[in-house]
């Protein structure tokens, strides 16, 4: 690289994404069958792309306000008072963002000082630690076990937590794990975000992929409500990832500083989109019941069929992966992905993509129809007989 | 158990070695309680979905509204019966509106669609009028799309 040394030092020596890597390897390769994918594989319900459709035909096409339109602003804040209980002010409390990976970007550069530290559980969406180090603050990694059901203990919060601990990342129901964290889970690390007066940012973009129970939102602590920065998006729960609509909900003076960043960096989100994002707050709840059920019953089904096969996998409860362990191959997970993709023409993704405490897993996603997931299945038992 | 139902409403073709992995269900319990609702005529039937224009299969079919008089004792029920039990009839419905039955008829042409309502269901004891709408193009059939238009978004192979 000619460049290296008049790059920001930061980007320099950002660690590229595994997962990046992993594409670029897969894609060199033909008839592969994939089950790395981290989106639904249902196309986005009609009557949202025909909101779509229809903004752009009645020329919907122009800048919104910063904060998004008033209406979708509106929309959102009644799905989170109507499906997880906990009210905010479509005037005040929210920002649509483009995806929720602007609302991570945001959100973590409003609140981060040079040295900050944020605890991050892992393994974690690639993007947090990037985007924590990129903001200067310092990722403190807490790994989450598979025996604790891959869920953030008080122990483990405690341990990490010290005086330049800033915030901590929750995201639950998780990517790449599929735990998630229960209102039991929540009440026991709530006094310890509280004593310490730590932001809590809640990346909730499954939180309707909840499968046992109902999605818990850490908001619904009032007692640490104002500390709490609610990040989801339109993405999972209506398949309408190419659409990039996000949003954050939180504490007035908070989304005030934020909203300084959103309107230099961005302006707005895509006008279409948040048109379409307002069909789908308002009008698709049968959407997500169908696409709830439907990833549910394939959950059941992989879940079985891995450790039928002789993968140990836990029963996520959350989101649309399994993240089995290999220890039955005695190979790491890149090598382990490296060899199944070279043998047997399958793409899976490397735990250790999301942080060091994903190794010895691997990433499976079920976002697949049977047909695929059976195939998948068949070759990844095969690769496995050597292993017996 | 109306998930199962439902699974099999989309598809007949799961067998019961799947069915019972996605509901988490015992196999052998599970085909015991389809035999049940077989038994039962909750499932009434198994069928497929054809395309017979571009099986390049000529077929008729039509919509054909019914107006007739409810009889004293049985009310629509014993009439609905009579008209259902003809093989052109694909499907009968007891509506709300202007006329009381709605069919979906089919026949090898419009021909014998034509003679079935003349020689059959007008003159049927009890039917007052029929009003007969040929289908001209299908473009959805029981939730199945018949057209060449695919929807072909695609993935990318790996992302996070």
């Amino acid at each position: 690289m000619i460049f290296d040394d008049e790059i920001n030092n930061t980007v320099r020596y950002l660690k590229p994404s595994g997962i990046r890597k992993f594409f670029d390897l897969a894609a060199t390769r033909k008839g592969v069958v994939s089950l790395g994918v981290g989106e639904p594989d249902f196309i986005t319900p009609w009557h949202i792309r025909e909101e779509a459709i229809h903004a752009i035909e009645k020329g919907r096409t122009f800048y919104t306000g910063n904060m998004g339109l008033y209406d979708l602003r509106k929309e959102i804040c009644n799905y989170y008072k109507r499906r997880f209980g906990v009210s905010y002010d479509p005037d005040k409390n929210c920002i649509v963002t483009v995806g929720g990976s602007e609302a991570i970007d945001i959100v973590l550069r409003t609140l981060i000082k040079e040295g900050d530290e944020v605890i991050l559980p892992t393994p974690a969406y690639v993007a947090y630690a990037a985007i924590i180090e990129l903001a200067g603050g310092k990722v403190v990694e807490v790994p989450l076990k598979e025996e604790d059901e891959f869920k953030l203990t008080p122990e483990a919060l405690k341990k990490a937590v010290s005086a330049k601990t800033k915030a901590v990342i929750l995201n639950f129901p998780g990517n790449p794990t599929g735990g998630i964290m229960t209102h039991d889970d929540y009440s026991k690390i709530v006094p310890i975000l509280k004593e310490n007066g730590i932001f809590a940012v809640t990346d909730e973009i499954y939180a309707e992929l909840t499968y046992e129970g109902k999605h818990c939102s850490i908001a619904s602590f009032d007692e640490i409500k104002d500390r709490v920065i609610v990040i989801n998006g339109f993405s999972k729960a209506y398949s309408m990832t190419g659409y990039r609509v996000g949003y954050i909900l939180a504490h007035k003076d908070l989304i005030a500083m934020a909203l300084k960043i959103h309107q230099y960096m961005i302006m707005c989100a895509t006008t279409p989109s948040q048109y379409a994002a307002i069909e789908a707050a308002k009008n698709g709840d049968r959407d997500i019941e169908e696409m709830f059920i439907s990833f549910k019953q394939r959950r059941n089904y992989i879940v079985k069929e891995l450790n039928r096969i002789g993968l140990k996998t836990h029963m996520p409860q959350g989101a649309f992966y399994v993240f089995p362990s290999i220890a039955i191959s005695k190979m790491g997970c890149e090598e382990f992905c490296e060899k199944l993709l070279e043998e047997e023409n399958l793409a899976l993704v490397p735990g250790n993509a999301f942080g060091d405490a994903g190794e010895g897993y691997v990433r499976i996603s079920y976002a697949y129809s049977m047909e695929q997931i059976k195939i998948a299945i068949e070759r990844l038992e095969h690769f496995l007989k050597q292993f017996k | 158990m109306n998930e199962l139902l439902k699974l099999l409403e989309k598809n007949a073709r799961y067998d019961v070695k799947d069915l019972a992995g996605l509901l988490s269900e015992n196999e052998n319990e599970l085909a015991k309680q389809i035999e049940v609702y077989e038994k039962d005529q909750v499932i009434a039937g198994y069928h497929t979905i054809i395309n017979w224009e571009r099986a390049d299969v000529e077929i008729s079919k039509a919509i054909i509204f019914v107006n007739c008089v409810p009889e004293r004792d049985s009310g629509y029920d014993k009439l609905a019966m009579r008209i259902a039990r003809y093989p052109e009839v694909e499907s009968l419905s007891l509506i709300s509106g202007k006329a009381e039955f709605m069919l979906v008829v089919n026949a090898a042409n419009m021909r014998e669609i034509s003679s079935f309502v003349a020689h059959k269901l007008a003159p049927t004891e009890g039917v007052n009028g029929t009003e007969t709408m040929f289908i001209l193009k299908e473009y959805k059939n029981n939730g199945f799309m018949f057209s060449d238009e695919k929807e072909d978004g695609e993935r990318l192979l790996v992302t996070p």
